[in-house]
């Protein structure tokens, strides 16, 4: 077996060609969960027997409310990455992904909001889960101005590493909400350790379209961070050759 | 299999349309606006680069023709 050397990987210059090549890959990806997610949410799930159709906001609104969770904790890795072994692409993969999960974040709320409507009367309540998830949405937004802020690249990468990391307490505390506070928020359907409490047509829908979420997610994250090399290479001669060969 | 017996039932949601498509609509947007953005993005990123490119390519000529 050829032996690879992973470490080349981690220099823009050998990333930028793999990741033009992975990412309509992860495009074909996203498709093909996202069509038989719709179809299993749509067709084959039965209505629920006390929320009748409204529940089918659940198949995006859980798959949502994880990326937000997810794509913080794997940003938040890599800006630590990058502020421990100050390594640019790391960093650059941490601001790549920001605005995709401030994205979910807010798409958690949104279909939170109007699926409580019908089912709790009120669009927004001041409960733990619900409020713990709007922090996550500002500490995005925060990560992003702060960036946005600081012109050095550098500097701006180190500050906002450490309002990523001191913000990931804040994920186990969105996660156990339900748990350790009372609150008008059901408790989780689906765990590691028990099998899930619902039918299996819904888990199928829900799971596929969480798949479609993430692969989504990759594919846009790997756009923006080709966006980013360029950006911030654009004075060296890979990226000058680089560019004379995609024209 | 199928829950639904026409369109008009489909598009009703048992009365919960608005709720529904509002959270499946709002996220399909999102996704196709952030998608849309970052094509723009690069599109107009490749075509600055390009043009610093050849202008960079014209100087050194026209050093080369002065020299």
């Amino acid at each position: 077996m050829p032996k690879i050397n992973w470490f080349k990987y981690s220099s823009p210059q050998a990333f930028y060609p793999l990741i033009g090549k992975m990412i309509p890959w992860f495009t074909v990806l996203a498709v093909a969960f996202t069509l038989p997610g719709l179809y299993f949410g749509f067709f084959v799930a039965p209505p629920d027997y006390q929320q009748g159709e409204s529940y089918r906001i659940m198949f995006i609104h859980v798959p949502a409310a994880w990326m937000s969770m997810f794509i913080y904790v794997v940003m938040a890795g890599y800006a630590g990455m990058g502020l421990v072994l100050n390594s640019r692409l790391s960093s650059m993969m941490a601001s790549a992904l920001a605005p995709t999960g401030a994205m979910f974040t807010f798409l958690a709320l949104w279909t939170g909001a109007l699926w409580g409507k019908p089912m709790w009367g009120t669009w927004w309540v001041w409960d733990a889960r619900l409020t713990s998830e709007l922090i996550l949405l500002f500490l995005y937004i925060g990560f992003l101005s702060l960036q946005a802020a600081i012109d050095e690249p550098r500097r701006a990468a180190r500050a906002s590493a450490v309002l990523a990391l001191v913000g990931v307490v804040n994920i186990p505390i969105i996660y156990f909400s339900v748990k350790w506070w009372n609150t008008l928020h059901q408790g989780a359907s689906i765990t590691v350790t028990k099998a899930p409490t619902m039918a299996a047509s819904m888990f199928t829908a829900m799971i596929l379209l969480t798949f479609a979420f993430w692969m989504y997610t990759i594919a846009v994250a790997l756009m923006r961070v080709r966006c980013e090399i360029l950006e911030r290479e654009r004075n060296s001669e890979w990226v000058a050759q680089a560019v004379g060969r995609s024209r | 299999m199928s829950n639904w017996s026409s369109l008009s039932e489909f598009l009703a949601m048992g009365g919960y349309a608005p709720f529904v498509w509002g959270s499946y609509g709002v996220t399909a947007l999102c996704m196709v606006v952030e998608v849309v953005l970052l094509l723009r993005r690069k599109r107009t990123l490749l075509q600055r680069l390009s043009r610093t490119n050849r202008v960079t390519a014209e100087v050194s000529k026209s050093n080369e023709v002065q020299t």
